[in-house]
């Protein structure tokens, strides 16, 4: 039971940021049906930025443990979302009516021109967020300690993710977005300026990667120029498995694939849990081939 | 009703579709006030004609003149916000969304709240099954219903030139005739309409003036009334 509470922990803490970066993927792929593989190294960029920040500031010991990763967050992410909107605008807009491998193609550019970049400008080997950067007391929970960052990582993800919930759910350019993701030109009808609407798309998945990066960073301490591509890659496969152009079953795939990974790298072996996602994967789109919350209702009649 | 300059003047208008062309050059105006109808066979490019107006597709020469100001290169968004709305050719209302969402975002482009609420009063009016059904995912709506709703929608956008496409493609009769009295309220609330329609004895019933569009070009226009007595029209779209 300790060894389940405890992977369940762990779980939750990596899955949050598997949610937090599968939903640039399903939000971006929602809108335009493109899949942004340059989306794992804005998520490396978010963590590195935060690093920089960490240091440039000197935040550590001057302010409170518990708002450094708030600092953080919002700064990498307002960092990353103007990279975004650059990234759209130069790799992607040119190519919206031009064959899609042209944009897969002009993704994996732009993926390996971030990561180069990452290595040019701070160095190709690992880096490390201070080890003792949120040093604070396990807590005990169903008699289990749990690691506080664990907590710290696992509420601050689901607080942005409610925050971005509300946002498309209950606001009025929210409401644009899920327009513009079922029918373009009928949004164009409504008003609607398709073009913002795209490149705000395009600043908000990358501030909630970039948060990820940060969390990662603070949770793991190591990181490096070349780690969007493992993270992208689970964050996609949580996007899938959740239901791709679903942004609850980004959520909600993000967790599982965290969880599925951990209770089965605790009970089984760490090697596997690669082998295990990926499994998950093949077995979940066996049974629901949309994934877990995908297609609720006809899009078109 | 209508004042010296027409409402919309279209001038010699060519779209084409990569080099395939729609429209060979397509002369027509709507004065204030009136109702028009547009009437031809599927293909006739009477969809595109729409579609150029509201900026969704791009034309290749000729010229689009509304309220006095060129709008053929504006953007779509700019259009809707001079005033020109469109209720699209098979609804398209947003399936996932609630009726309510579908027509907050019909008024998308208006941050007057007041007149927001006014609109809204009287789409209800025209419209009650709306207002039972707001909560209601738009794509569970019965096909009748979703015109209202595409209608509706388009009325929130506060337009003083409403494009109406095809509104009784699929329709049972008495739905036809509900809503074409629906778009002739519309009108005597001051709107002008330009309607699209395959169903040509109600439309012309409802229009003041009527085109009849071949193939990309405008073959015939005239006066509603003389139209549905022209042994012409008569054989050709109302079965005569």
């Amino acid at each position: 039971m300790d060894i389940f509470l405890t992977q369940l922990s762990n779980g939750l803490a990596i899955g949050s940021i598997y949610a937090l970066i599968a939903l640039g993927y399903t939000m971006v792929y929602g809108i335009l049906r493109l899949i942004n593989f340059a989306h794992g190294d804005l998520f490396t960029i978010g963590a590195y930025f935060g690093l920089t920040i960490l240091t440039t500031f000197a935040l550590q010991g001057n302010v409170s443990p518990l708002i450094i990763p708030w600092i953080l967050i919002i700064m990498a992410a307002a960092g990353v979302a103007v990279i975004g909107f650059l990234l759209e605008r130069v790799a992607y807009r040119p190519l919206r009516n031009a064959n899609r491998l042209a944009a897969v193609v002009s993704a994996f550019g732009a993926s390996i021109f971030f990561a180069n970049a990452l290595k040019l400008i701070y160095s190709p080997n690992r880096q490390s967020y201070p080890v003792d950067i949120l040093d604070l007391p396990n807590i005990p929970i169903f008699g289990v300690d749990v690691p506080s960052k664990r907590i710290i990582m696992f509420a601050t993800a689901v607080l942005l993710m409610s925050m971005l919930y509300w946002y498309i759910n209950h606001t009025r350019t929210g409401t644009a977005i899920r327009a513009v993701a079922i029918d373009q030109g009928a949004a164009r009808l409504m008003g609607i300026n398709v073009n913002r609407i795209i490149a705000f798309v395009f600043m908000i998945g990358p501030a909630l990667g970039a948060a990820a990066g940060v969390l990662l960073g603070l949770f793991y301490g190591q990181i490096h120029p070349e780690m969007g591509f493992a993270f992208g890659l689970k964050a996609f496969v949580a996007a899938i498995i959740g239901g791709i152009g679903n942004i609850p079953g980004a959520m909600l795939g993000g967790l599982l694939l965290g969880v599925v990974e951990a209770i089965a790298g605790g009970y089984i072996s760490g090697s596997w849990k690669d082998a295990i996602a990926f499994g998950a994967l093949i077995i979940i789109l066996i049974f629901r081939p949309t994934g877990i919350l995908g297609e609720r209702v006809a899009d078109k009649i | 009703m209508s004042s010296l300059a027409p409402h919309i003047e279209i001038k010699d208008l060519v779209v084409k579709y990569g080099k395939v062309e729609a429209l060979h050059g397509v002369n027509l105006h709507v004065n204030k006030g009136e109702i028009v109808t547009i009437l031809g066979a599927n293909g006739a490019g009477k969809t595109t004609l729409l579609s150029s107006i509201s900026g969704l597709v791009k034309s290749s020469s000729g010229s689009i003149v509304f309220d006095g100001k060129p709008i053929q290169s504006v953007e779509s968004n700019e259009i809707v916000k001079r005033g020109i709305t469109q209720s699209p050719e098979g609804r398209r209302v947003f399936g996932t969304l609630t009726v309510w969402e579908n027509l907050l975002l019909g008024g998308y482009t208006n941050d007057d709240k007041h007149k927001e609420k006014d609109i809204l009063e009287w789409v209800f009016n025209l419209f009650p099954r709306l207002k039972e059904r707001l909560k209601q995912l738009a794509g569970t709506l019965s096909g009748g219903e979703q015109q209202m709703l595409a209608i509706g929608r388009a009325l929130m956008g506060d337009p003083k030139l409403l494009l109406l496409d095809e509104p009784s493609l699929g329709l049972a009769p008495l739905v036809v005739r509900q809503i074409l009295a629906a778009a002739k309220e519309i009108n005597q609330r001051g709107v002008t309409v330009l309607l699209v329609e395959q169903n040509a004895m109600a439309a012309l019933k409802i229009a003041d003036r009527g085109y009849v569009m071949e193939v990309g070009h405008i073959v015939m226009a005239d006066d509603a009334q003389a139209l549905l007595s022209n042994p012409e029209i008569q054989k050709a779209y109302l079965g005569g």
